[in-house]
C-alpha cells in the first residue's frame, strides 16, 4: 500500500501534466473566440495533429519533425476553418462539427492504412534540470515533465501579453467586440480572424501532438475522446481570459487525474462514473460561469460590411 | 413572394453540388492511398444497392438517421443547434429496453407503443435539459448537448456492464456489454427474409407528420418564427424561451425513438462495444449530416438519410473489396457538412440576385409581414 502522501503527489503531478493538451487547444481557442470566431473543429484538429506527429515521429524517429508535421496539419485545417467562417459566412457551430467528423474519420483512416498496429514512439523527451529535477516532491511535481508541458504553460502568459499589451491584442479584441467600428478604423477583420483561427488550428494540432508523442507516446483511434470539446468549454469557463482558462484547465486535469487514480487504486466507485465526472462538471460550471461573464459581442457572427 | 418551382430546383443544386465535391475530395484521398477511387466507389454502390438484401440493409441504416434528422430539422429551424442526438438515442433506448425487460409478458400491441412513448420521453428529457439551460441560463446548447452525449455514453457503459447486463454474459469471461434479449412478441414486424422492419415505414410517416406540423400548425409556425427572428417573435407575443425548450424536447424525443427502433427493430436487445458510438453507430451525428443535406426539410431528409445509410452499408463492402477502412465514410460525412453549410453562401447570393432581377421586372408588390421561409 502506497502512502497517502505519495498518492497525492502522484495525483498532483499527473494533474499538472494532463493540463497540457487542454492548454494548447484552449489558448488557441481563446484567441479565435476573442476575435469573434467559435472554432468547434478543435477536436478534429487535435486528432489530425496527434496522428501527424505520431506518424512522422514513428517513421523518422525525430520528435521535432513530428511536431513540425503537427504544425503543418494544424495550419491547413485552421486555414480551412478560417476560409469557411470568414469568407463563406458558414454557421460556425455546424462547420466545426464537420471539421470534427473529418478529422475523426481521416486520422482513423490514415492510421489503419499507414500503420495498422498500435506501437509506441520515443516521443518528446522529459526535461532534466540539474539539481531541480532531483529535488524531493518539487522535482516530481514541476521539473520532470516532457518539454511540451512547459511549452503549454509558457503559452498562458504569452497569450495574455499579446491580448492585453500589444496592438495585435487590441485588434483581436476589437474584431470580436465591435467589428464595424474596427473596420471603419482600418483594421482588416478578415486578416485578424484568419490569423487567430489559423493559429488556433496550429495550437490545437500541437495539443493533439502533446497527447500522442508527449504524454502517451502512442496513437489510437479517437484518442482525444472529447478533450477538444472540453477545451472549447474551458474558454467559456475562463470567461475568455487566459488566466481563467488556465485555472479551468488545471481543475479539469486534476479531476481527470483523480479519476485515473480512482481506477488504479480500485476504489469502490464505478469507473464509468469517474469518467463521467468532467462532463458533468463542465455543464455545472457553464451554468455558473455564464451568469457572470459576457462572451465577445460578435462571437459566431460573420462580418459583413454594411 | 412565392418561390417558383424552377427556383426551388436550382436551389437544390447547391447542397447536391456540395456533396459531390466532398466525394471528389474523397476520391483524391483514395488515389493518394493508392486505391482506385472508381473501384472503391463501385464496391460501395454495389454493397449498398446491389441486391435486395443490400437495399434493405441500406434502409435499415437510414431509419435512425431519418428519425434523428427529423429532430434536427425541428431544432435547427428553431435556431437551436442540437448536437446531442447520440445521447438522446442512448437514453431513449435504455429506457425502452428497461421497460421491455422489466415487463416481459405483456402483449406486443401494448408494449411496443409504450416502449416508443417511454423512449421519446427519455430523449425529450435528455434534450430538454440543454433546452432549459439555454433558454433560462444562457448556456450554449452546442457545448451542453455534447457533454450530455458523453454522460449518456458512460451511463450506458455502466448499466450494460452492471445492473442491466445479460445474465448469460455476466457468467462469461468476455462480458460483452449487452442486455438480455427482449420477448419475441416485442419485435417490430419484418419484411422477411431481410432485416427491414416497421420502424422504417414509421420514420417516413413521421417525416410527413413533422412537415405538416412545422408548416401547417401554429406551434410549428411559431418555432420557425422564433428561429427566423427571435426579437420580432418576442414583440409578437411568442414565449420565445418556451419554444426554444420545445424545439430541443421534440428533437430529443425523435432521437430517443431512433434509439428504441434500433433495439426493438434490429438487435432485439441493447448492445454496445465500449466505444462512444458502439450502440448508435454514430447515427446521432450522421442524422445531422442527413438533415443538413436535406436542407432542414423533413421530406428532403428522407432521400438524404437513404444516401447516408447507403454510405454506411456500402463502406463495409468497400472495406472488404479494396481494403479501405470504413472510417473514410466518417471523413466524407464531415466534408459534406462543411461543404453544405458553405454552399449556403452561394445560394443566398444567387437568391439575392434573382430577387433584384424580379423587382426590376415587376412593379413593387404590396407590403406583407415577414414570413419565415
Amino acid at each position: 500500500m502506497e502512502s497517502w502522501g505519495n498518492i497525492l503527489l502522484g495525483i498532483a503531478a499527473s494533474g499538472i501534466r494532463l493540463a497540457t493538451p487542454y492548454l494548447y487547444a484552449a489558448m488557441g481557442e481563446t484567441l479565435s473566440q476573442r476575435s469573434g470566431v467559435l472554432n468547434l473543429g478543435v477536436e478534429g484538429q487535435m486528432l489530425m495533429g496527434a496522428f501527424a506527429a505520431f506518424y512522422v515521429a514513428y517513421r523518422t524517429g525525430s520528435a521535432g519533425l513530428g511536431l513540425l508535421a503537427a504544425v503543418g496539419v494544424g495550419l491547413l485545417m485552421g486555414l480551412a476553418m478560417a476560409f469557411v467562417s470568414v469568407h463563406l459566412h458558414a454557421e460556425q457551430g455546424i462547420s466545426g462539427i464537420g471539421f470534427y467528423l473529418f478529422g475523426l474519420g481521416l486520422s482513423d483512416l490514415l492510421f489503419q492504412k499507414l500503420l495498422g498496429t498500435v506501437d509506441s514512439v520515443q516521443g518528446v523527451p522529459d526535461a532534466h534540470f540539474p539539481l531541480l529535477s532531483d529535488l524531493p516532491v518539487l522535482g516530481e511535481l514541476f521539473f520532470r515533465h516532457n518539454w511540451m508541458v512547459y511549452g503549454a504553460y509558457a503559452l498562458v502568459p504569452l497569450v495574455w501579453f499579446v491580448l492585453n499589451k500589444t496592438p495585435w491584442g487590441l485588434m483581436i479584441k476589437a474584431a470580436g467586440e465591435n467589428p464595424h467600428a474596427a473596420d471603419s478604423l482600418g483594421v482588416s477583420i478578415a486578416k485578424v480572424r484568419y490569423a487567430t483561427v489559423t493559429l488556433g488550428g496550429v495550437l490545437s494540432a500541437l495539443g493533439g501532438a502533446s497527447l500522442s508523442i508527449g504524454l502517451l507516446k502512442i496513437f489510437q483511434q479517437n484518442m482525444t475522446s472529447g478533450l477538444g470539446f472540453i477545451a472549447v468549454a474551458l474558454v467559456y469557463f475562463g470567461s475568455w481570459r487566459p488566466v481563467g482558462v488556465l485555472l479551468g484547465a488545471l481543475l479539469f486535469s486534476l479531476v481527470n487525474a483523480l479519476q485515473l487514480w480512482v481506477q488504479v487504486l480500485g476504489l469502490p466507485i464505478p469507473a464509468d462514473f469517474a469518467v463521467m465526472a468532467p462532463y458533468v462538471l463542465t455543464i455545472v460550471v457553464l451554468v455558473l460561469v455564464v451568469q457572470r461573464a459576457r462572451p465577445p459581442a460578435a462571437l459566431t457572427k460573420p462580418f459583413v460590411r454594411e | 413572394m412565392p418561390t417558383s418551382w424552377r427556383a426551388r430546383l436550382v436551389d437544390l443544386l447547391y447542397p447536391l453540388g456540395a456533396a459531390a465535391l466532398a466525394f471528389v475530395l474523397g476520391a483524391l484521398v483514395l488515389a493518394a492511398l493508392g486505391v482506385s477511387p472508381v473501384e472503391a466507389y463501385a464496391a460501395l454502390l454495389r454493397g449498398a444497392f446491389g441486391t435486395r438484401n443490400a437495399l434493405a440493409e441500406t434502409l435499415v441504416k437510414a431509419t435512425p438517421l431519418l428519425l434523428v434528422g427529423l429532430g434536427i430539422c425541428v431544432a435547427f429551424r428553431g435556431q437551436v443547434i442540437n448536437i446531442g442526438g447520440e445521447g438522446q438515442m442512448i437514453v431513449g433506448a435504455l429506457l425502452a429496453t428497461a421497460l421491455g425487460l422489466a415487463w416481459p409478458d405483456a402483449p406486443g400491441w401494448l408494449l411496443i407503443p409504450l416502449a416508443m412513448a417511454v423512449a421519446m420521453v427519455g430523449g425529450a428529457v435528455w434534450g430538454g435539459i440543454p433546452g432549459v439551460l439555454k433558454a433560462y441560463y444562457n448556456v450554449n446548447e452546442i457545448l451542453s448537448t455534447i457533454m450530455m452525449n458523453a454522460i449518456a455514453v458512460q451511463l450506458m457503459n455502466y448499466l450494460l456492464r452492471g445492473p442491466m447486463i445479460d445474465p448469460v454474459q455476466a457468467q462469461r469471461a468476455s462480458q460483452i456489454p449487452q442486455t438480455a434479449a427482449l420477448n419475441v412478441a416485442y419485435r417490430l414486424p419484418r419484411w422477411v427474409p431481410t432485416r427491414l422492419h416497421l420502424g422504417a415505414a414509421l420514420a417516413v410517416l413521421l417525416a410527413f407528420a413533422v412537415y405538416f406540423w412545422l408548416w401547417r400548425t401554429g406551434w410549428g409556425y411559431r418555432i420557425r418564427a422564433v428561429g427566423y427572428n427571435p426579437h420580432a417573435s418576442r414583440y409578437a407575443g411568442i414565449p420565445v424561451k418556451r419554444y426554444t425548450v420545445l424545439a430541443l424536447v421534440l428533437s430529443g424525443a425523435l432521437a430517443g425513438l431512433a434509439g428504441m427502433v434500433q433495439v426493438y427493430g434490429v438487435n432485439y436487445r441493447m448492445i454496445t462495444d465500449g466505444s462512444a458510438t458502439g450502440f448508435t453507430g454514430g447515427a446521432g451525428f450522421n442524422g445531422i449530416v442527413a438533415a443538413l443535406l436535406g436542407q432542414l426539410h423533413p421530406l428532403g431528409t428522407i432521400p438524404a438519410a437513404v444516401l447516408f445509410g447507403a454510405l454506411l452499408v456500402g463502406a463495409n463492402a468497400m472495406q472488404r473489396a479494396v481494403q479501405v477502412p470504413s472510417a473514410l465514410v466518417t471523413a466524407l460525412n464531415g466534408l459534406v457538412v462543411v461543404f453544405v453549410v458553405s454552399s449556403e453562401y452561394f445560394r443566398r447570393r444567387a437568391q439575392r440576385r434573382r430577387l433584384l432581377e424580379q423587382t426590376r421586372a415587376t412593379p413593387p408588390a404590396p407590403a406583407r409581414g415577414p414570413s419565415p421561409r
